[in-house]
């Protein structure tokens, strides 16, 4: 039980690091698609509803199966620059669970963003200020603090979601506990040790979210 | 469209199977998961402190750690469980568990937290007056639960026990790495033997979509028909 120990905290480093670069990317494509949403144009509009809606009415590891094995496929795109990219399973991995996220969390703010209250939409208005500085400024930053509960919701679920890497032989914490449940056969101690990783894990960025909410909240 | 096709040269009727295999797992799990529910939701409302604990932990280190982590430890640890346990009883033969099961029960164990998450908040948002006129009205336990708390704690759940029912739904396809030949683990084959893993993962994509869009339009009846009156 103790022995396994170093191999898989070598391993929640991998977890980490997929889940910070997966997280940072799918930020970005969250709030575009969330802006997509809120346009006024019905094909942009009705585009991101399909992205998010495909991508969350489809198994994670669907998506990873298809980007991984799928792509490949296609003789053209391995011969585009995208390939030294496609071909890894480590960026496969990460691009899978961007665009995974990228659908929860524009989900996410699309909610907030429809939720701030028009009154400071209107004060911003009042006071002079460019309809530019006023998205920037007021609503992004309202939205971001309102959408904070479910969004630490979703690094949690994403956290867990990093664990499909193991399927695209990237060796993460699960990949580790499974090829060592498999060699020495304890199932029950790998996985206390490993579950106890993931619940840690878990505890910090919830306790990270709350103060977080804290921090930022209005009163 | 020839890849698909039914009968010895395409896999239509065979991803068709696996369909009802998804779907068949699914509910097994979701059953399986009230079960779970319905012991834990209990332990969870309970003012005892030791109950109390045991419940706050089965949902909080099931909704931390990750499905497949579970999936491997009843995988690998469930046919030695159950050898164990039927070793008390004096049967030393070796048992091997079917990949549905274990699959299933995987699945219902952490479907059943969400559940048992879901039960919790419906019944907490009952109006405490309900429960204190069945009490003045002298009801016995059981009529109390299922014919007042229940019914209305139903119609609250609802909505949120769709959202379980995605979930497990789509945790299912983590089943195919025990060799339960559902949608994915068809695919999968499927893929390995016409090398075009392209077509068959997207079409797996497209029969979970259909069944999270029927699911979805079945259980928005539901919905309408439990709020009447409301």
């Amino acid at each position: 039980m103790i022995t396994s120990l170093p191999k898989l905290l070598s391993a929640t480093v991998v977890t980490l690091k997929l889940l910070s670069l997966s997280l940072f990317f799918g930020l970005f494509i969250g709030l575009l698609f969330a802006i997509l949403r809120l346009n006024k144009n019905i094909f942009l509009n009705k585009f991101a509803y399909g992205y998010s809606y495909v991508f969350r009415g489809t198994p994670l590891l669907v998506q990873i199966f298809i980007i991984y094995f799928g792509l490949g496929q296609i003789e053209y795109f391995r011969s585009t620059f995208l390939w030294v990219v496609f071909k890894e399973p480590y960026w496969c991995a990460i691009i899978a669970f961007a665009l995974n996220t990228g659908a929860y969390t524009s989900e996410i703010l699309r909610s907030a963003f429809q939720t701030i209250k028009p009154g400071i939409i209107e004060a911003g208005k009042s006071l002079g200020i460019s309809n530019k500085i006023i998205f920037y400024k007021i609503q992004i930053p309202v939205a971001i603090r309102q959408s904070l509960p479910a969004y630490g919701n979703e690094i949690i679920l994403m956290m867990k979601g990093t664990s499909l890497a193991s399927t695209v032989t990237l060796m993460d914490l699960t990949g580790v506990a499974k090829y060592i449940i498999s060699t020495t056969f304890k199932p029950i101690e790998v996985f206390i040790v490993a579950g106890g990783i993931y619940l840690f894990m878990t505890f910090i960025i919830h306790n990270l979210i709350k103060f977080l909410e804290k921090k930022y909240s209005f009163n | 469209m020839e890849l698909l096709a039914f009968g010895k040269t395409g896999w239509g009727d065979e991803l068709f199977i696996a369909t009802l295999m998804t779907i068949a797992v699914s509910i097994t799990a979701m059953l399986i998961g009230f079960l779970f529910a319905l012991i834990f939701t209990p332990l969870k409302l309970s003012k005892n402190k030791i109950l109390n604990f045991i419940g706050n932990s089965y949902t909080t280190v099931i909704r931390g750690v990750p499905e497949l982590l579970v999936i491997y430890l009843f995988f690998f640890g469930g046919s030695g469980a159950v050898m164990f346990v039927a070793s008390i009883f004096g049967y030393n033969d070796y048992i091997e568990i079917n990949a549905f099961i274990t699959g299933s029960f995987a699945i219902g164990i952490i479907s059943g937290a969400y559940s048992t998450e879901v039960f919790r908040g419906a019944i907490q948002s009952i109006d405490k007056g309900q429960f204190e006129a069945s009490q003045v009205l002298g009801l016995k336990r059981f009529a109390y639960f299922f014919r007042v708390i229940m019914p209305q704690m139903l119609r609250l759940a609802i909505p949120n026990l769709s959202n379980v029912w995605q979930i497990t739904l789509k945790d299912t396809s983590l089943i195919s790495v025990t060799g339960l030949v559902e949608i994915m683990r068809q695919s999968y084959i499927a893929a390995g033997s016409t090398r075009d893993p392209l077509f068959f993962y997207s079409f797996a994509a497209v029969l979970y979509l259909t069944l999270t869009f029927l699911s979805m339009k079945l259980i928005n009846r539901l919905e309408i028909k439990y709020s009447r009156g409301f």
